[in-house]
């Protein structure tokens, strides 16, 4: 059996209307960057699922990692203040 | 002594992990998740996409036979959809850490399970409107449920392949629907299909779960949320009426509605045949496993010239 099929992967990012922000929506396998632009069109926009189409190598995304998402995202969880919620106004004044 | 506490701790994450499902929690990729989580979601994730890219070799069958060209072009559609979901399916499995290239090779070597129904022959046109309609019917009541499962590279992929699945239910349903407004003959010819369709589709759905020796693991983690049988009632509560609406009967004498239980009542199905087919003594598993390797050494040029392309550009 030929194992020479397994191309590198490649992340897919598409964009539904302009304007919108790209969304990851799966990956797929490609010997280059323009066959995975091909291969992603076919697989992941057969029905005008998107405008626009990134694709990125699996290889380069840096990802943080879950286990310290704890204390990776502490810097926010302790300033409720950005909040609006954190603010109390007066009962039945209208919100800018 | 350090190898008890290391088991110690491992099932206290076990426990937290069963504990984040229960509370909804959805897996991924990167969260610590048991070993038997990964293997037995690795299992049904490749099985699945197996089974929709073996899927093809039935319907492909007809492309050329279609009997119009409408016919031709949804047919060509439907099973390029297919291809998608196998890509859809192995691209959310290799996030488990198998290449794709590997599951591939399993398959290949005969070593691959998939799903037992495509291991039938597609005699004539009608198979494949009771190929679509019942055969993809019961893909997606499996599928709308498994889109609500705790891995979320799994569910993701289900939510794409549901919105797809409607199209091939539809297509299906209608190549019946008018062969049963035609001539006698071409009555017969769906009531045939009907006939020889309608018991593996309900095998489609697996053993009673009192017989399937993972379905309580699966349970628990939420990669199953309903039994095997309680699939199974669904999809024959929600078929049986459109069988009627085009005058198809039902190959069952036992089927009957249950007033008290608001299930249809349905007779025994055959588990022996079910599992000589799963265990390679089907009508078709020789030659599907042929007609698969033969696809994939076909397309080996198309692979080479690929990758020379892509060579050829990095050296300019
Ligand atoms: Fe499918
Ligand atoms: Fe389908």
């Amino acid at each position: 059996m030929d194992s020479n099929h397994q191309w590198p992967t490649w992340e897919v990012f598409t964009q539904k209307k302009q304007g919108a922000a790209h969304e990851h929506a799966g990956s797929v396998h490609a010997p280059d960057g323009e066959i995975a632009l091909l291969n992603a069109r076919d697989v992941y926009s057969r029905r005008q699922e998107g405008v626009n189409i990134w694709v990125v190598p699996s290889a380069a995304i840096i990802a943080s990692s879950p286990e310290d998402s704890g204390s990776f995202f502490d810097p926010a969880n302790d300033k409720m203040y950005r909040s609006p919620n954190f603010f109390k106004t007066a009962d039945g004044l209208k919100q800018i | 002594m350090d190898i008890n506490v290391k088991s110690d701790d491992l099932s206290e994450m076990e426990n937290a992990f069963n504990d984040s499902i229960q509370a909804g929690k959805v897996i991924e990729p990167k969260d610590w998740m048991p070993e038997k989580y990964r293997k037995q979601l690795l299992r049904m994730m490749s099985q699945h996409a197996h089974s929709e890219v073996v899927g093809m070799l039935p319907e492909g069958n007809w492309i050329t036979r279609a009997p119009s060209l409408a016919r031709k072009a949804i047919l060509i559609a439907k099973v390029q959809d297919e291809a998608g979901h196998g890509l859809y399916i192995y691209s959310a499995a290799e996030t488990l850490g198998m290449d794709r290239s590997e599951m591939i090779d399993q398959l290949l070597a005969g070593k691959a399970k998939y799903s037992s129904i495509f291991n039938y022959p597609t005699l004539t046109w009608a198979d494949i409107g009771a190929i679509g309609w019942l055969v993809d019917g019961a893909a997606i009541v499996n599928q709308t449920v498994l889109a609500k499962c705790s891995y979320g590279p799994y569910s993701r992929a289900m939510l794409r392949i549901c919105r797809e699945e409607n199209f091939h239910n539809k297509q299906g349903y209608q190549i019946l629907a008018y062969l049963m407004r035609g001539t006698l003959e071409q009555k017969e010819m769906a009531q045939d299909a009907m006939n020889r369709w309608w018991w593996p589709s309900l095998m489609m759905f697996g053993p009673s779960d009192k017989e399937s020796p993972n379905s309580a693991d699966l349970l628990k983690w939420k990669v199953k949320l309903f039994t095997n049988d309680d699939l199974r009632q669904r999809f024959i509560d929600r078929t049986v009426e459109q069988a009627q609406a085009i005058g198809l009967k039902v190959p069952d004498d036992k089927l009957k509605w249950n007033e008290e239980t608001r299930h249809y009542d349905f007779g025994e199905i055959n588990w022996d045949e079910f599992f000589q087919v799963i265990n390679g003594n089907g009508p078709c598993n020789k030659l599907r496993l042929k007609q698969r390797n033969d696809a994939h050494s076909n397309g080996q040029w198309v692979r080479d010239a690929a990758k020379a392309y892509a060579e050829k550009k990095k050296v300019n």
